[in-house]
């Protein structure tokens, strides 16, 4: 370093040692290297605390009676951990049935819109059929157009079918929001899958669905996983529709129209709701988890190309 | 021989694309191009069946509700919290994604915590802030010297100044959950940009800050339009965040929380949908002079 610094320095000739003093600690960059250092744990820290505090505190809360918390709200730490909430809110507050329908809700959803979005991809990656340049506009258009918009018409429509208070209405919505979305996620996939295998497949005697059966489906299972966890989420996440079809019926509730609806009444203590809000967010972290990298990368991916 | 071919691909194309375009187009484009009839026809829950689909066009809707005292005030208020929390959101996400962007220990458990306010439930992230901000109860107002009543109060006043209490808490909510998503976008573009441009410019005695204004932040500039666009979109016509914290409330009601309102509790269907159509317009408005005016920088800065 010293050694690289010399010839200019000698240049400069009878001022060499007191240029080199004052320019070396005082340069712009260490002082911004060295501020840099000290700043950056610090938004780190700041980071975690602003993100994290909020989840641990929602599992503290739930863990302790509604009295310690109106007695000392500033507490952060449970004196006496109970479970007592969990119970009441699955059983009494009848969670158990609104997180039997958001799986129903969510499961059919994965499912559905995998079986239609799988051939759909296929098509758009594989296939040049009438319109195939097209078609992605139409799904750019459905994936950015606003929910609110499409809630009129699909509330009056499923009110004049009797569609209302049924969780088949809801699914059927979760499916058309997120095919357009699957499709596009699952055909930048299906483009790295070379075609030499699929022609392989096909000399071999496989007709074009049992190719995407036995050839392309297994070597997608990745993109799969992730494009059904990504359903998995916004189906159990979603509150619009759910609350404007379901709202009249409580048998049919999903959790986050549940806690929604019971999170205004007096009776339920915040304890208690707040293990409800434990219950509905736990699967999702989970299955965010679990999956993260494919889900991450999936999502930025596609992206990347807009 | 190839021409039956190609008419075979297609129309294997077509059949296994069509359950989608099948969904899309009844789930999704009827139901549009029904909510524009519907904002043109004076139709409640009621008199729907008879009304019919097409006739008794009228303007009648949107003259209404564009003389509705709460529109404007909503209208505002709807661009105010899509502005601030757009941009709020890609800020702090790109300050995450820069203190991210060097491996240190632990950096996945860091990265984990800062996701989840974007992979949780939103009613369940809303019932959190609504817990943590009471007045009476909230762990935020003991640390304070004196409650504030931040989802409720429209107005207070902060070091003198006169501040709309719940649309800024509003707006916080808005950028702690969503800074995540710029945050991902941004990570992701900073991890893949080329080493040797910054390994240039610390020969040539760049100091960070210079590395950033004049070498990464350049590099940025097209996600962060991107996500610039996509934020606003989606923030403009968002229902749930506002519905669930506040209910539209304390000087927080946006556009999207009054067509919910008109459709449900008022059965003004025509209205409603005169309104979420007034909404789209304006937001299709806004993009295309915001586009012209991005295409206009970007054919500058390439020069």
């Amino acid at each position: 370093m010293s050694r690289t610094a010399e010839p200019a320095l000698a240049a400069g000739g009878g001022e060499r040692p007191a240029s080199a003093r004052r320019r070396r600690p005082m340069s712009r960059d260490r002082v911004e290297r060295a501020a840099l250092r000290v700043l950056k744990p610090l938004v780190i820290a700041v980071f975690v605390a602003v993100t994290a505090f909020p989840f641990l505190y929602m599992v503290t809360l739930s863990v302790r009676d509604i009295q310690e918390l109106i007695l000392d709200p500033g507490s952060l730490w449970p004196r006496r951990l109970t479970l007592d909430t969990y119970a009441d809110v699955l059983n009494r507050q009848g969670f158990l049935t609104f997180m039997r329908n958001s799986a129903i809700v969510a499961v059919a959803s994965v499912v559905v819109t995998l079986l239609i979005s799988v051939p759909g991809a296929y098509a758009v990656a594989r296939l040049r059929f009438f319109g195939h340049r097209q078609v992605h506009f139409l799904f750019l258009a459905v994936y950015l157009f606003p929910a609110i918009v499409l809630a009129i018409p699909l509330f009056v429509l499923f009110t004049m079918m009797g569609l209302r208070g049924s969780l088949l209405g809801l699914i059927l919505v979760y499916i058309a929001q997120t095919v357009p979305v699957t499709v596009y996620m699952l055909r930048n996939y299906f483009e790295t899958v070379p075609r030499s295998v699929e022609e392989a497949a096909a000399i071999d005697g496989c007709t074009r669905l049992s190719t995407i059966w036995r050839v392309v489906l297994p070597l997608s299972k990745p993109a799969l996983m992730a494009t059904g966890l990504y359903v998995f989420m916004i189906a159990w996440n979603e509150f619009l529709f759910a609350l404007l079809f379901l709202v009249e019926r409580r048998e049919s509730w999903t959790v986050s129209l549940g806690l929604s609806q019971l999170a205004g009444s007096i009776e339920i203590p915040t304890t208690v709701l707040m293990a409800g809000s434990v219950v509905l967010t736990l699967p999702i972290v989970i299955v965010f988890f679990a999956s993260e990298r494919l889900l991450t990368e999936g999502l930025t991916a596609g992206a990347e190309k807009g | 021989m190839s021409l039956t071919l190609q008419k075979q691909e297609g129309r294997a194309g077509l059949a296994l694309i069509s359950p989608t375009l099948v969904i899309t187009l009844v789930v999704v484009v009827l139901p549009l191009l029904w909510a524009v009839m519907l904002a043109f026809q004076d139709v409640r829950l009621i008199n729907i069946r008879s009304k019919g689909l097409f006739g008794g066009y009228t303007l009648e809707n949107f003259r209404y509700v564009l003389s509705e005292p709460g529109f404007w005030p909503a209208l505002v208020n709807t661009l105010v919290y899509t502005v601030a929390g757009t941009a709020l959101s890609i800020a702090i996400g790109l300050v995450a994604a820069l203190a991210l962007r060097d491996r240190f220990k632990g950096r996945t458990l860091v990265r984990a915590s800062i996701l989840i306010p974007y992979v949780a439930p939103v009613v369940a992230v809303a019932f959190l802030w609504e817990t943590m901000l009471n007045p009476q109860y909230g762990i935020v107002n003991t640390w304070l010297s004196q409650p504030i009543a931040f989802l409720s109060q429209a107005k207070g006043t902060f070091l003198g100044v006169e501040v709309p209490v719940a649309l800024l808490t509003v707006i916080a909510f808005e950028a702690w959950r969503y800074f995540p998503f710029a945050f991902l976008f941004i990570l992701a573009r900073l991890q893949a940009l080329p080493a040797d441009l910054e390994e240039a410019a610390v020969v040539d005695g760049a100091t960070p800050t210079q590395r950033f204004r004049y070498v990464i932040m350049p590099q940025l500039w097209r996600i962060v339009a991107l996500l610039a666009v996509l934020r606003f979109m989606f923030t403009f016509t968002k229902f749930d965040d506002v519905y669930l914290l506040t209910g539209g409330g304390a000087g927080t009601e946006v556009v999207s929380v009054r067509v919910y309102n008109f459709l449900t509790s008022r059965d003004d269907i025509g209205a409603s949908a005169a309104q979420a159509i007034v909404l789209a317009v304006v937001l299709v408005v806004f993009l295309a002079l915001y586009l012209r005016f991005f295409a206009g920088g970007e054919r500058e800065q390439n020069r």
